[in-house]
Formats: structure tokens, C-alpha cells, sequence
């Protein structure tokens, strides 16, 4: 019998602890199948900081930081320029990212750190069980905002690649979602080419990817991916913010 | 090689430079950032890099990034600025990543002030990070122990796998004297073989990690780790004497309070006092055999020290409370004269009966 579709390499055969639903999963997969494309497992080094995808060094087959919360950019950074021939990518959640750890996102942003981000947005802190986080939408119920995020008290979200785009040491920010196949395929080329990037030494890039966290949201699996489709989508909209190559995109566009 | 006049903060960044460290992350401090600025100028010349950070938490991150990589990698500042790298620190001790954390101690608590304090001892070998740890502190008293102390932190911290920290103060930092940098052996230094730098598809993958869920798991590192520490406590005391042999007050004191108790003794004894000086170099693993052993023969101890008296509990745990252990210090950045102190021992000579 002939294998048509397996595992990546740069998968281990540890079982996940993500909860039924969450799309922690698909990312996983997406980001070992851009590293086993690109044939860069040995020289790759992941950081995952405190979040739902903390246990990543369990599930990634290259070498594996935990890093604090918030600060795998700057651990990236000192990886990075002392080894310049590794493949460095951070794996982060939307409470890292964008709030504990906004300095470190910015500023390795706009220094041009040569690293991939993957930014995981759910809308939700989903480790400490549904509390609000930096890009929870208005009206949304979270364990700490009991009557919904209102701007005039909790503030307003965080659109990060709109934020980032802003910024001249950023080569390239995406907005991508896992809820539908074909969105899917869009996020699997949108971290290839956040890694290829790297590899061509282009410098920062961000892939931003919508996810669904239904047991926070207290929702089915696929009603978690309906409301991202009716709540996020027109709060996030998906597409690319920047890219330095962009004649070279809207040729692969067409 | 000749001696060279250099200020001891420039002394310490010439010193890592020479100890194979090509990699500085800082933020700019007073009274430090002559390091930076140094590291700024002659980095790039040896092929290395000084990158300033936006915070001293990326810092000390950054520097975690290079030391997982198997990188010698160092970070400075002072006090309100150790204080920010702290969490970072505690990630260092529990990935078990080795690295070099200069402080050139100014007076606090908060902003503080700007002149030379020595109140982050309780910091420094008490509490610097969360959890179950000890940090490696070395406590250089001229600029030549500037230079060689920072050397010695890099092996020390490779050796054993942990943060080093050299606790110096705003005194020697800003200070100028002649060093000379070939005055220091390297180690022997393990193999890096733990080091996150890609597997190469030759070895399976390398996890640098601080997080157990598994109480037992977590415990056992922790022990681990403490075993680590008993031996560092066995090997890597170092202290300097001054006329201890005969001494009925011996005066405890490191860094720049130090030179000012030498001074002192030298005073008292003048006096028909019998003082002497103890100076820690390692402030952790502390000298506590040493001291234990002087309390045999001395009548009395004084700590001296740039803050409210921290050493001081210490020096009394060390002799085992078998003696009175008196303080002397001043703080917020004001340092006592070498007659101030001999004044102390005078005073304490009078109380115990020891004038003639």
C-alpha cells in the first residue's frame, strides 16, 4: 500500500494536549510542513512562550525554546544574530504577542529581525481558562469581562498587522485564517513564505492566523468556526498588510 | 601583557571581550553605561555585536537567546535596572543556561539616587528571580578584580550551567586603575552539548525548558540543581584576608567598602586596636567555614556595608552567632571615611573591654 498523505517529519509522535477543535493543530501541521518543504529541520530552532502552545518543544521534531511570556521575540533576536545560519521562528498567542510582550514584538519588528513570527489570535487567553485578552472583540464575554469588552472600560482591540505594517524593519505581515480548506491552503503559503523569507534573508515576518479556542468561546467545533467567520473576519480582516515583494505577490496571486 | 589605566566599567567589557564573549545586550544606566558604550565602540571591531535593547527585559532575554545557542553572551545595568531583568534571571537559573549579569549597584529603593550603594546584596544572594534558586555573585573590590572576576564569571557560569552575577558598585565602576588582562587562567570548560543550535539530523532534538507540570518532575530538577549548588559551595568560595591572625574585631566587608576597612584597620591597629578585614569575593557561596573559624579566635565582627546592614545577618549565621556581630554602614550612595569606621572599632574595642 502507498502512503498518500503522513505525518511531518518535523512533527514528533507526541500526542497533543490541544483541546477537540482548537486549531493549534492545523498551525502545528502547517508550520512542519513549511520547515520539511523548505528542508530546513536541522537548522531550525523554535520558541514558544507561556500559552496554550507552550508545550510545543513536546510536538516540533527541531530544536525547542519555552521561552517567558511574551519575550520569544527578544529570545529570537540574541538566537538569531549570534547564529545567523538557524532558521528561528516564534510560535505565540494573542496575550503575548500584543499585550506582556508588545515591546518585544515591536521592536524586533522594526529592528528587522531576520525571524518568522506565527501569531496565534483567538481573541481569548485560553491557558488560564477564557480571560480577556488584548484582542478580545467589543461586546465579547470572557471570564473577566463577565458583560462583555466595553472600549469605554477595558479599551479597544489590538489589530496587529495593520500595527505592524506601519513599520520599516517588517518584510512581510499576513492575516490568514484555518477555518475553511481553502483558507487552509492560503495560511500553509502565507508561513512558507514567512520562512522563505527568513531563509532569503528578507527579515521580519509575521504570519497572524485567526483561530477558534471553543472551549473558552464555550462553543461546538463548528459553531467556533462560524462565529470566527461572523465576529473576526470583519473585525480582522484577512489578507497580506506588507510585503517588500509585493509585485512578486500579485504575480502568485494571478 | 602591561598594565593598562582603565575605568572599571570599561575594564569589565574589555575583560568579556576577552573571555571569548562577542555578544552584549544592554540598556543604558548610570552608573554602567560606560559598558555599553564600550561594548558599542569595540565590538564591532572583533567581529561581535552590541545591540541595544528596548528594555533590560529584552536584554536578558536576548542573552537567554545566545546562551541557548551555546553563545557567551552578557548583560549590565544598575540596580532599578537588575530589578527589570529578574524575571529573565529565574528563566536563566530554571533552563539551566549559562550567562554573565553585571550590576554596578547605585542607591534605591526605586529611582534612588546615582552614587555608589552596595543595598542589592539581599537581591543578589537572596531573591534575584522566583522560585528555588542561587546565583553565582562575585564581589570585585579594584578594577583589576573588575577584569579577572569577569573572566572568572564566564567559566564559572559555563562550569556550572547558571547565571553569574558581578556585583560591583558605582565606586569601582566610575574608578580608574591599571589592570592588566593577562593576569587570569581560563577554566576547563564542558562540552555544550545540551545547546538549542539545530539538531543537524544527527542527534535528537535539544528542548532548553523551565516548565514541569509533573510536581515530581519539577522537584527533581530543582534537587538537581541543589546538588550543583552544594558543590560550587565546596569549591568556589573566595575570600581575602587582612590581618585576621591576631584579630579581636574583624571587620566583614566587600567591594569598595572593603579598601575603605583595609584602610581602616591599618587605623585602628595604629590604636593599639587588633583589627582585621575579611573580604568576601564570593558573596554567594558566601565564607562561611572562614568566618566560622575566625569566630574561634576573634572576640567580635563588624560588617561594613553601602546600606542598612544586609550582609550583616550573614556574617552572624557564618559564626554561628558565637560572637556579637556589630554593623556600620551608611546609605543612599554616601560613603563613610576610613576614619568613620575606625571610629566603630574604636567604640566596639571600648565596649568590649579590648582598649589597653
Amino acid at each position: 500500500m502507498s502512503i498518500v498523505f503522513d505525518k511531518p517529519h518535523a512533527l514528533t509522535d507526541n500526542l497533543m494536549h490541544y483541546c477537540p477543535g482548537c486549531t493549534h493543530g492545523i498551525v502545528h501541521r502547517l508550520v512542519a510542513e513549511a520547515i520539511d518543504e523548505l528542508g530546513v529541520e536541522d537548522r531550525t530552532v523554535g520558541i514558544a512562550p507561556v500559552g496554550c502552545a507552550v508545550f510545543a518543544y513536546n510536538y516540533f521534531a527541531c530544536d525547542m525554546i519555552e521561552a517567558a511570556h511574551g519575550r520569544a521575540p527578544a529570545v529570537a533576536t540574541g538566537m538569531k544574530r549570534t547564529h545567523p545560519e538557524l532558521v528561528v521562528f516564534t510560535y505565540q498567542g494573542d496575550g503575548d504577542l500584543a499585550a506582556i510582550g508588545t515591546a518585544e514584538t515591536v521592536h524586533s519588528a522594526t529592528r528587522g529581525e531576520n525571524i518568522t513570527i506565527i501569531f496565534i489570535n483567538n481573541c481569548i487567553y485560553g491557558m488560564t481558562g477564557g480571560q480577556m485578552a488584548p484582542t478580545t472583540l467589543p461586546g465579547q464575554i470572557t471570564t473577566t469581562t463577565p458583560y462583555g469588552r466595553n472600549p469605554k472600560i477595558q479599551g479597544n482591540p489590538v489589530r496587529v498587522c495593520e500595527l505592524l505594517s506601519t513599520l520599516d524593519g517588517v518584510a512581510y505581515a499576513a492575516r490568514v485564517s484555518v477555518d475553511t480548506p481553502a483558507n487552509v491552503r492560503t495560511a500553509k503559503k502565507a508561513i512558507l513564505k514567512g520562512f522563505k523569507n527568513q531563509i532569503d534573508g528578507k527579515g521580519f515576518s509575521i504570519i497572524e492566523v485567526l483561530s477558534t479556542c471553543p472551549t473558552n468561546w464555550g462553543l461546538s467545533p463548528v459553531e467556533a468556526l462560524s462565529w470566527l467567520r461572523e465576529n473576526m473576519i470583519p473585525y480582522y480582516p484577512l489578507g497580506v498588510y506588507k510585503d517588500i515583494d509585493s509585485g512578486e505577490a500579485e504575480k502568485e496571486a494571478k | 601583557m602591561a598594565k593598562v589605566l582603565m575605568k572599571g566599567n570599561e575594564a569589565i567589557a574589555e575583560a568579556a571581550i576577552n573571555a571569548g564573549c562577542l555578544y552584549y545586550f544592554g540598556y543604558p544606566i548610570t552608573p554602567q553605561t560606560e559598558i555599553s558604550e564600550y561594548m558599542a565602540k569595540r565590538m564591532p571591531k572583533v567581529g561581535g555585536l552590541c545591540l541595544q535593547a528596548e528594555s533590560e527585559i529584552a536584554a536578558i532575554n536576548m542573552v537567554l537567546g545566545a546562551s541557548s545557542g551555546g553563545t557567551r553572551a552578557m548583560t549590565s545595568s544598575s540596580s532599578p535596572g537588575i530589578s527589570l531583568k529578574s524575571e529573565g534571571v529565574s528563566y536563566l537559573v530554571g533552563s539551566d543556561l549559562p550567562a554573565v549579569i553585571v550590576n554596578v549597584q547605585r542607591g534605591g529603593p526605586g529611582l534612588g539616587g546615582i552614587q555608589p550603594s552596595q543595598a542589592d546584596y539581599y537581591q543578589a544572594t537572596k531573591a534575584y528571580g522566583h522560585g528555588d534558586m542561587h546565583l553565582i555573585v562575585l564581589a570585585p573590590s579594584t578594577v583589576q578584580e573588575m577584569a579577572s572576576l569577569t573572566g572568572e564569571a564566564f567559566d564559572l557560569a559555563d562550569i556550572y550551567r547558571t547565571p553569574v552575577i558581578l556585583l560591583a558598585d558605582g565606586a569601582i565602576g566610575q574608578m580608574m586603575e591599571p589592570v592588566d588582562f593577562s593576569a587570569r587562567t581560563p577554566r576547563e570548560l564542558p562540552e555544550k552539548d545540551w545547546a538549542t543550535r539545530g539538531h543537524g539530523g544527527s542527534r535528537k532534538h535539544n528542548i532548553i525548558n523551565s516548565l514541569y507540570m509533573n510536581p515530581e518532575d519539577l522537584e527533581r530538577t530543582v534537587e538537581e540543581r541543589y546538588v550543583r549548588y552544594r558543590k560550587i559551595e565546596a569549591e568556589e568560595v573566595k575570600y581575602d584576608t587582612f590581618m585576621t591572625d591576631d584579630a579581636d574585631i574583624v571587620c566583614v566587608a566587600f567591594g569598595i567598602t572593603a579598601r575603605i576597612c583595609h584602610t581602616a584597620v591599618t587605623m585602628a591597629r595604629a590604636k593599639g586596636i587588633k583589627a582585621g578585614l575579611i573580604r568576601p569575593i564570593t558573596l554567594w557561596p558566601f565564607p562561611n567555614d572562614a568566618i566560622n573559624t575566625l569566630a574561634d579566635t576573634a572576640k567580635a565582627f563588624l560588617s561594613v556595608e553601602l546600606s542598612m546592614g544586609q550582609m550583616v545577618t550573614d556574617v552572624k549565621l557564618a559564626c554561628g552567632c558565637r560572637r556579637p556581630v556589630d554593623f556600620y554602614g551608611r546609605t543612599g550612595g554616601v560613603i563613610p571615611n576610613p576614619a568613620d569606621v575606625a571610629k566603630k572599632l574604636e567604640a566596639m574595642a571600648s565596649e568590649l573591654g579590648l582598649r589597653s
